[in-house]
């Protein structure tokens, strides 16, 4: 009974100080923030309700946005090399192939009409900081012809496969031009020289994200920056939660490849514990009869 | 006796020469733990302040840390404890970086302010926080000025003058 | 030397070479330790099983690790991490099992702490083991410089910068010991050299040191009751199993410690599979830029309350900086436990609860360990830095109040 007494009292002692050390500690560092919006809604310039016609937005693309942007869905390809491109207009334009399917419709719709107000950039672009985003505004365009765009782009967005290969293709498309993965041999396609101009910083490799942010951090961090990381020069990207959980998920399997084998030897290296516990007792109990 | 103490002398000189010796590969051993002759010399950055063009950044690296040197414009008014005249131009030299959290700002030519881009903070041409998180002005590297040179890492008159004013 | 006769058994043949016999005994069965002991008493033993899984667990990193600025980060967090068939098993044990070597060696000096159990003949097995504490935290310090992680880095820099506030030859120092002005690849190959081979060579040293100790004067027991061993092993021998004070280490003492470790081993495992953020802090995992601070730089959580001692004084008393006050109070804190045995002038040999005064005084100084530990992880603004402050004074107080107590505590019971 008095060993109980001791062991709880240890077990007391070290339990405070370990939710003053862990858990307390880590929620003043890190404060609670508001909740991921998946929905995008403070941005309303377009009325999104609007039903979109592809066969229209098709050639409203192609009058607009082909110039720059590859699509290579719809067998646009590439105008230029990646570097050409960067040197050009401070970053890789990205392809428009899976933009219908990982960005959100109503921060897609919204972007089109003012790309700087729904990337929540306006600190880095607005009108006093003499600088302009690479995309101009298509606010002259009607909200009909916005949507007849999403409309289109949503068509043409290939389906990816299930899995880790799927997971890399979303990655790449919402990630990809800033960002490098070393250990799964991704490259930003933006080269790093102009990356540091356009950015101010060199963005980080992504390789172990999952474990310095975790997970719990990138689900509202890639949802809008701003949010814990006031002024960072990160735009917010306008994921739909489906397309950021495979982004995440892919960034867990590179990141932590080791998980799955981690937890089965954990259990199980645990269960044997328990089992060289319990016959450790039988033994000492054994012994002790002797001399109790 | 004779013996005694003759032995007892010899034992003495023995441990003497051994301590000699332990003591000699000591300072050896101190030795080969001293920065190399190369990190020592990279220590010390001298820079020519004389050619630097006015209101265009010059960046050195310094013990790994890069430092910012800004030649003044004409009309740009040194700032008491901060701004260094070397010859007849006053310059800002400021380890660059953000004293929030450690990025490189980046400088504006046309408004001269320092701007951080990680986390949106500003400072004056001559460093002092003037918008956003940093808690306190970009810091001052030791510095020796000689001639038109400036010797970072080595704490000249100039210097002492300026820490000891603030 | 006598004649070797030829040997009847395989055991016979080495007892003529080894004196196997004659070892066993004194190492073993006839080695005796007190029998009134609780589960505390199984500390020492979980402190060997966990050094023995370090080294072990440490010789396998060794392999893949690679001590270089440039190549140290990816060669933790993908060679072994992910390349390596069960590196991160290895990484795991290593990791967490520094970090909880050091909550053992907590409740195994605190039990010393608690019992006597470092007075009466038993200053050297203290000081041995205080000798190993710091060993164990010159270890624990290096180590976590290797995965060149953001934390690994400003940890690094932000405590080899203390030894600048060393007076006239602090600079200097402060570069001798990187081997640089900051901390670069000249730091990170040294602290390499000191975490794989000379202080593990030290500390192997002074386990045997400590071991060795206990030999003399004898473990304590729980009511710190002194008696002849001499008899109470002679009565054990002669079969008075039940009515001897104590039992042999080999198999009674063990038996008790290795079901002790089984329960331990549950805990342990548990922490190294589910729940090692505590030890392998996610900052680590973004790689060392000596250009950029993270946002919260402190030690790990062993470290806590001596850097909080340091980082109490942030003010000017009597024209000394408030760095200069932290750094005495820092040398202080370090120095002082060395000393416990002489700073209990009491000679009462009893567990702290039984003493007048010392328990105060026992209980206060964990209380005051403890905030000092959580102050050291918060950020060090507004409210906190005075209560930083006044646990940091506290603890001072404390320790020199500490002769004074026991002195009038000796005088009390000795009046009774």
């Amino acid at each position: 009974m008095k060993e109980f007494k001791i062991l709880a009292v240890i077990i007391a002692l070290v339990g405070i100080t370990y939710y003053g050390i862990e858990p307390y500690a880590h929620s003043v560092m890190h404060p609670e923030v508001a909740a991921a919006d998946f929905t995008f809604k403070d941005v309303k310039n377009v009325d999104t309700s609007l039903a979109g016609n592809a066969e229209n937005g098709k050639v409203l693309v192609e009058a607009n946005c082909i110039a720059c942007h590859a699509i290579e869905s719809a067998s646009h390809p590439q105008m230029m090399p990646n570097a050409d491109a960067a040197a050009a207009y401070g970053v890789t334009p990205p392809d428009l192939s899976h933009a219908g399917r990982i960005y959100d419709k109503n921060y897609l719709a919204n972007f089109i009409f003012d790309p700087v107000s729904a990337m929540h950039l306006q600190h880095k672009f607005g009108p006093d900081t003499g600088k302009t985003f690479p995309m101009p505004s298509y606010n002259w365009m009607t909200p009909q012809e916005i949507m007849d765009v999403v409309a289109y782009l949503q068509s043409i967005a290939p389906k990816v496969a299930e899995g880790k290969e799927g997971h890399k293709v979303t990655f790449e498309a919402a990630c990809g031009r800033c960002h490098s993965m070393k250990y799964a041999g991704i490259e930003a396609t933006t080269p790093t020289e102009n990356l540091k101009t356009y950015m101010g910083a060199t963005p980080p490799d992504l390789s172990q994200h999952i474990k310095s942010r975790g997970e719990h951090y990138l689900h509202s961090f890639i949802n809008d920056p701003q949010v814990l990381l006031h002024g960072t020069a990160m735009p917010r990207v306008g994921l739909t939660e489906e397309a950021q959980e495979e982004v995440i998920t892919y960034m867990e399997e590179i990141g932590d490849s080791k998980k799955a084998e981690r937890e089965t030897v954990g259990l199980w290296v645990m269960l044997y514990s328990v089992v060289f516990a319990l016959f450790a007792f039988l033994w000492k109990r054994k012994i002790w009869e002797e001399v109790h | 006796m004779m013996d005694e103490s003759r032995r007892g002398f010899i034992g003495k000189a023995f441990g003497a020469v051994a301590a000699v010796g332990g003591i000699a590969s000591l300072i050896a051993m101190k030795k080969t733990w001293d920065p190399l002759p190369s990190v020592m010399s990279a220590g010390f950055t001298t820079v020519d302040v004389s050619g630097l063009e006015a209101n265009k950044l010059e960046v050195v690296v310094w013990r790994g840390k890069p430092v910012f040197i800004l030649k003044y414009t004409e009309d740009m008014k040194p700032t008491d404890g901060r701004s260094v005249k070397v010859g007849d131009h006053y310059f800002s030299v400021m380890i660059g970086l953000c004293t929030h959290l450690g990025c490189i700002p980046g400088y504006e030519k046309d408004t001269k302010i320092f701007k951080c881009a990680c986390h949106g903070g500003e400072y004056s041409a001559d460093g002092k926080q003037t918008f956003g998180p940093p808690p306190r002005p970009l810091d001052i590297p030791p510095f020796k000025i000689d001639g038109v040179t400036l010797v970072l890492g080595e704490e000249g008159p100039e210097y002492k003058a300026m820490t000891a004013k603030a | 030397m006598a004649e070797f006769k030829k040997a009847n058994s395989m055991g016979e043949w080495f007892d003529q070479r080894l004196g196997v016999v004659n070892f066993s005994k004194v190492m073993m069965t006839e080695y005796w330790i007190p029998k009134e002991i609780n589960f505390l008493w199984a500390m020492g033993m979980i402190l060997a099983v966990m050094f023995k899984l370090l080294l072990i667990s440490g010789i396998f990193l060794l392999m893949y690790y690679k001590p270089d600025v440039n190549m140290a980060f990816d060669s933790v967090n993908y060679t072994i991490m992910q390349d390596v068939a069960y590196g991160w098993l290895f990484r795991h044990i290593h990791a967490v099992g520094a970090s909880v070597i050091f909550l053992i060696i907590y409740i195994h000096m605190f039990t010393g702490i608690y019992y006597g159990s470092y007075k009466k003949g038993r200053e050297m097995i203290w000081i041995s083991g205080m000798l190993l504490f710091m060993l164990f935290s010159a270890e624990g310090f290096s180590g976590y410089m290797l995965p060149w992680g953001q934390m690994s880095y400003w940890a690094a820099y932000v405590i080899t910068e203390i030894f600048g506030g060393i007076p006239v030859i602090g600079g200097d120092l402060v570069v001798w010991i990187r081997g640089n002005f900051y901390v670069a690849d000249a730091t990170l190959t040294r602290f390499f050299m000191l975490h794989v081979l000379l202080i593990p060579l030290a500390i192997l040293g002074a386990i045997a040191f400590h071991f060795y100790a206990l030999r003399f004067p004898h473990v304590n027991n729980e009511s710190g009751e002194f008696f002849d061993y001499e008899e109470e092993a002679e009565k054990f021998k002669a079969g008075d199993k039940k009515g001897a004070k104590v039992i042999p280490f080999w198999p009674v003492f063990l038996s008790k410690d290795v079901f002790v470790l089984g329960v331990f081993l549950i805990f342990f495992f548990y922490l190294v599979f589910f729940h090692y953020g505590f030890a392998m802090d996610p900052i680590n995992f973004d790689k060392a830029d000596g250009l950029k601070t993270p946002a919260h730089i402190y030690p790990e959580w062993y470290f806590l309350w001596s850097y909080e001692v340091l980082r109490g004084w942030f003010f000017e008393i009597a024209g000394v900086s408030g760095k200069d006050l932290g750094l005495m109070a820092f040398g202080f804190a370090n120095a002082i436990f060395l000393v416990m045995p002489w700073l209990d002038r009491s000679p009462m040999v009893k567990p702290a609860n039984q003493r007048p005064y010392f328990k105060y005084w026992f209980w206060l100084m964990i209380a005051d360990l403890m905030v000092l530990t959580e102050f050291g992880k918060l950020p060090p603004t507004g409210p906190n830095a005075w209560v930083g402050f006044g646990a940091s004074l506290t603890f001072l107080v404390l320790f020199i109040a500490l002769p004074f107590i026991t002195k009038a505590e000796a005088k009390k019971v000795g009046g009774k």
